[in-house]
């Protein structure tokens, strides 16, 4: 026998590695909805799986576990069965030898935390709290329910403008969420069990780039009979206008007041064009303008002296408050006032309105690491900055930007520097800008989930820099509201699920001024789901309806394969202009990922129930 | 039309015809469980499934429009095999014990079983434990449901009532009343559609043929049967009888035999029925200002039970006549007893119904004009059926 041998991977090894994979994509995209309980009990039998069988509370406790867990799923267990689970995991908790037993324990106290009405449910009832619904995962996922696998259906047999028709009955933004939608419909995507997800916004985009002007309405076709109701939406960002819209088409009237020159809110005045070109966003709104009677004001601010909430209270039926989230937060470091330092709202809200600042011969720096520091970055390249930096005081990997954001911020030249704090800026004799001092950071604990950083021991870092814009999130323009008695909560319109505010009858609010600032398919779903409210409010039930059929799913191979991505322009040439960088699949590529769709309307749960909305 | 092959024969079925009917039309059976053509195409059982050559996984038949150029092969290996394993994984979630059960020889799981040869099962058995009101006319047997759907399906699409849902999570899924209710607290009508279409034993309507047996067993009890009139015409096909030989006479003559000392048609009290019903109409037109319109019948305990959970509103304007069973059973125990000089309580009625909804109307509390209950059991055809073949009486032999 030799002394030593070199190790080799076995056959076996390198399945059960891959086997790992595979169930890691699995776990991924897990359907949503499950019981969470059964869940418990088949992680642990992956945990007990894992033991060494050395020490007890491991070996023996993660399958007692187990079997409790399956008492209450079988409805043989009571609040003591649940105590007894509490108390054996807490136990294994503090007294397993290692990582193995503990955290695996861990695991079920985060579970009975988390999901206790679940375990109380299961005790008392028998069974779970919530059951029996699978929905279709993109479905469900995308805030608007937008009924993906029908368009891709669509997209796949070349009926481009019925695709657009079909996304427009949830969602009235096909165009802009082609091109800048957060796409959480791709997050559970079923096909990602057999390979990746699919990509369903590059599919959006082919439909759009391929389906020419959709009108609203097909000839002959209108909205329902005018109600002689008015509505006022404040606000002429995603959620006003596509609540607009839909209330439009139910046959009401509706008057937008905007407070800027446009309409669009954070899509123009946020999202530069280099990822939503304006003719794009203008031609849609444009479009969505024709459901019937709406009026636009612009610059006109609600709320204020000029025109009281009340007011509007008094001339319309209802109202919808979509004023969104477009303050600044600062930094409140000393030296924020002088000039060169910026806001991300004010960059952006100039870059919107055509006016583009000029930073050629300049070095800035870019505080925050969300999707709007990462265009504030990349915008400021294209407005000729010598030299980008954006300083971040965690990691990387901890920033709440979409991962190819920060990639494309990266490629296109602005340098990263991760674990910095600002400190201070440091202002010439001139009151100017002269750099940022920034206190390095170490990351530390996890806290609420994410790891936080905290003060390094080591000098602080001068960047020079003649521009620092703050990206560090924004504020909502609340005040007014709350002067006119409604709820607000860390500067957040309080509303119902309903979108209603409490003991304002007609008043509704819904968007980024509800739920702080979040995405363009979240406050396209707040319009959708103010209209239907709105229009019961008003004592009428017009049901937007499907506009076409989808084509069944004809059986074909489906082996496993790559996502398709997205091509961009080339870095050297997209940088120096506003123009998109992304560019759409071929009709080949296009073929190819519509047909990876596995059609989870029809298959599965789908075709008994849930697959398809054909009215709301 | 569309050309396409089924195990190697050029067929020729119209568009949008499914694999399974298009066999169907070409006189190729291809067994299946859950499919109930236009209410339950799901896709559930995996019964179905057929070979597309070409394509590596198989297809549910039931479900899957057959294309131009399309080659199927029910018959293929792996279709075979896909068949047996899955029959076979429905019998291990069965309570197989067919002699016990009122579906055996009416059973499409036994025939497909059967069919296939299936003699053995590799699988441990799974029976999940169950609690049901065995007191209510409808009865649910969990350990005998293959979770096909079709209650649910036929409650929520054609009865539009919802009184089925699916229960429980992940491989515990099972079909249960909507909400996890006592099925006496459902919206239940008790109309049978959830029974008719049950592939198996699972749902089935509450047998009181004992009942019966033990009320001839009590020598003092004077036994009198009322038929409707969808009994007298469809008594006979589960005896082996011709239209022709299941006369009205024959089937009086039966009852006589089982033990019967009276047999009525419950014609004769729906004409009481609509001559009540008529004469209370005249009664509100009178009153027209204060009556709503129309007047709806109330001959159905069913309808009945759907108005009063789903329209509340409307029972106002349902006719206050009992039925024609509910009046019959009040007539033997008040008039006939007369006629018979015996107190209604010596009196045993037996109503012969084509409906479940019957069995809960005879059981509603204030059906009992004589004081005694105006019927005190109700049959269907099956349970005559059993119950004549349970007497060992032949009714070839008889007049």
């Amino acid at each position: 026998m030799s002394r030593l041998s070199i190790m080799n991977e076995t056959k076996a090894q390198a399945t059960a590695d891959s086997l790992y994979k595979d169930l890691e994509r699995r776990v991924t995209g897990a359907p949503p909805g499950l019981c969470p309980l059964d869940l418990a009990s088949s992680f642990l039998k992956l945990c007990a799986s894992q033991t060494c069988g050395k020490c007890v509370p491991c070996r023996v406790g993660l399958p007692q576990l187990t079997n409790l867990i399956e008492d209450l799923l079988d409805g043989k267990g009571d609040m003591k069965t649940v105590d007894l689970i509490e108390k054996t995991a807490e136990t294994i908790s503090s007294s397993a030898d290692c990582a193995i037993g503990y955290e695996a324990a861990n695991m079920v106290l985060k579970g009975l935390k988390g999901f206790r009405d679940d375990y109380v449910a299961h005790a008392k009832t028998g069974h779970c709290a919530a059951e029996g619904f699978h929905a279709v995962p993109c479905v469900s996922l995308c805030p608007a329910h937008v009924d993906i696998p029908g368009y891709i259906a669509l997209v796949n047999a070349g009926r481009y403008a019925d695709a657009v028709r079909l996304i427009r009955k949830d969602n009235p933004f096909p165009s802009v969420c082609a091109m800048v939608c957060e796409h959480p419909c791709e997050n559970k995507c079923r096909r990602r069990m057999v390979d990746d997800a699919l990509n369903i916004r590059g599919l959006k985009l082919y439909a759009i780039d391929h389906s020419g002007h959709v009108p609203v309405y097909r000839d002959g076709e209108k909205g329902a009979e005018a109600t002689g109701k008015k509505v006022a939406v404040i606000g002429g960002g995603p959620a006003g206008v596509s609540a607009a819209y839909y209330l439009a088409q139910m046959g009401h009237s509706v008057e937008i007041f905007e407070q800027r020159k446009r309409l669009g809110g954070m899509l123009r005045y946020g999202i530069p064009s280099y990822r939503l070109p304006r003719e794009v966003l203008d031609a849609e709104i444009n479009t969505l303008l024709t459901a019937g009677d709406i009026k636009v004001h612009t610059e006109i601010s609600i709320g204020g002296a000029d025109y009281p909430l009340k007011k509007l209270n008094e001339e319309f039926d209802a109202v919808f408050i979509a004023i969104g989230a477009h303050t600044d937060k600062t930094l409140k470091i000393p030296g924020e006032d002088a000039e060169g330092v910026m806001s991300a709202v004010e960059l952006l809200r100039r870059i919107g309105d055509y006016d583009y600042p000029d930073f050629s011969g300049k070095k800035v720096v870019v505080v925050g690491g969300g999707n709007v520091a990462m265009d504030c970055a990349r915008s400021s390249l294209r407005l000729k900055a010598d030299k980008v930096t954006l300083a971040y005081r965690r990691r990387k990997d901890d920033m709440t930007a979409l991962a190819e954001e920060v990639e494309a911020t990266e490629v296109e030249g602005c340098e990263i520097l991760e674990l910095a704090a600002p400190l201070k800026v440091e202002v010439g004799a001139d009151g100017k800008a002269k750099a940022l001092w920034v206190k390095q950071q170490m990351i530390s604990n996890i806290k609420g989930g994410r790891p936080a950083p905290k003060d390094a021991t080591a000098d602080p870092i001068r960047l020079e820099a003649d521009i620092i814009v703050v990206a560090i999130g924004q504020g909502i323009d609340s005040y007014n509201f709350e002067q006119a008695g409604i709820a607000v909560k860390w500067g957040c319109i309080q509303a119902l699920d309903s979108e209603e505010i409490a003991n304002m009858p007609g008043v509704f609010s819904g968007g980024d001024c509800v739920s702080g600032p979040a995405t363009v398919i979240r406050a396209i779903a707040a319009g959708k789901v103010a209209a239907a409210n709105i229009d019961e409010y008003l004592g009428y039930h017009h049901p937007i309806e499907m506009p076409t059929d989808v084509p069944e799913p004809v059986p074909h191979n489906r082996p496993a394969c790559g996502r398709v991505k997205m091509r961009e322009r080339p870095i050297d040439e997209r940088i120096h202009d506003f123009n998109l960088v992304e560019k759409g699949m071929t009709e080949e590529e296009m073929l190819q990922e519509s047909n990876r769709c596995l059609r989870c309307d029809y298959y599965g749960f789908g075709k008994f129930r849930g697959g398809r909305e054909f009215r709301w | 039309m569309v050309n396409a092959k089924i195990n190697g024969k050029d067929i020729q079925v119209p568009e949008n015809t499914t694999i399974l009917e298009a066999a169907k039309l070409n006189h190729i059976k291809i067994p299946h469980l859950c499919y109930l053509k236009g209410v339950n195409e799901i896709g559930a059982c995996r019964v179905c499934v057929v070979e597309i050559e070409g394509q590596d996984r198989l297809v549910s038949s039931c479900n899957t429009v057959l294309q131009e150029g399309m080659s199927v092969l029910t018959n293929s290996p792996k279709a075979r095999q896909a068949r047996r394993v899955n029959v076979e994984l429905i019998l291990s979630q069965h309570n197989a014990r067919c002699a016990e059960c009122v579906r055996s020889g009416n059973c499409e799981l036994q025939t497909t079983a059967n069919d296939l040869g299936i003699n053995s099962f590799p699988y441990h058995k799974d029976l999940p434990a169950f609690d049901w009101n065995k007191e209510f006319p409808l009865i649910r047997d969990a350990q005998k449901c293959i979770k096909c759907m079709r209650c649910v399906q036929v409650c929520d699409e054609i009865q539009a009532m919802h009184v089925w849902d699916v229960s429980r999570t992940g491989s515990r899924t099972t079909v249960d009343v909507t909400g996890g209710k006592d099925i006496t607290e459902a919206d239940c009508t008790v109309c049978g559609q959830c029974i008719t279409h049950c592939p198996v034993g699972a749902l089935t309507v509450r047998d009181d043929t004992q009942k019966v047996r033990d009320a001839f067993a009590d020598k003092d009890k004077i036994m009198i049967a009322s038929v409707a009139p969808a009994v007298r015409t469809s008594w006979g096909e589960q005896l082996g009888l011709t239209h022709d030989e299941a006369s009205a006479n024959r089937l009086a003559t039966a009852l006589r035999a089982a033990g019967f000392d009276y047999v009525f048609d419950t014609d004769f009290s729906a004409d009481l029925t609509i001559m009540e019903e008529a004469s209370e109409f005249v009664e509100k037109l009178k009153n027209a200002g204060k009556n709503k319109f129309p007047m709806f019948t109330s001959c159905c305990p069913g309808w009945v039970r759907f108005v009063k959970m789903v329209f509340p509103d409307l029972v106002p304007q349902l006719s206050s006549a009992k039925s024609p069973q509910q009046m019959f059973g009040a007539i033997i125990k008040t008039w006939y007893a007369q006629i018979l000089g015996v107190e209604p309580e010596k009196i045993y009625h037996v109503s012969f119904m084509p409906c479940t909804a019957k069995k809960y109307e005879c059981d509603v509390s204030c059906m009992d004009s004589s004081g005694a209950r105006d019927v005190d059991v109700v049959l269907t055809v099956r349970e005559l059926g059993r119950l004549i073949r349970s007497e060992g009486i032949d009714v070839t032999a008889l007049e």
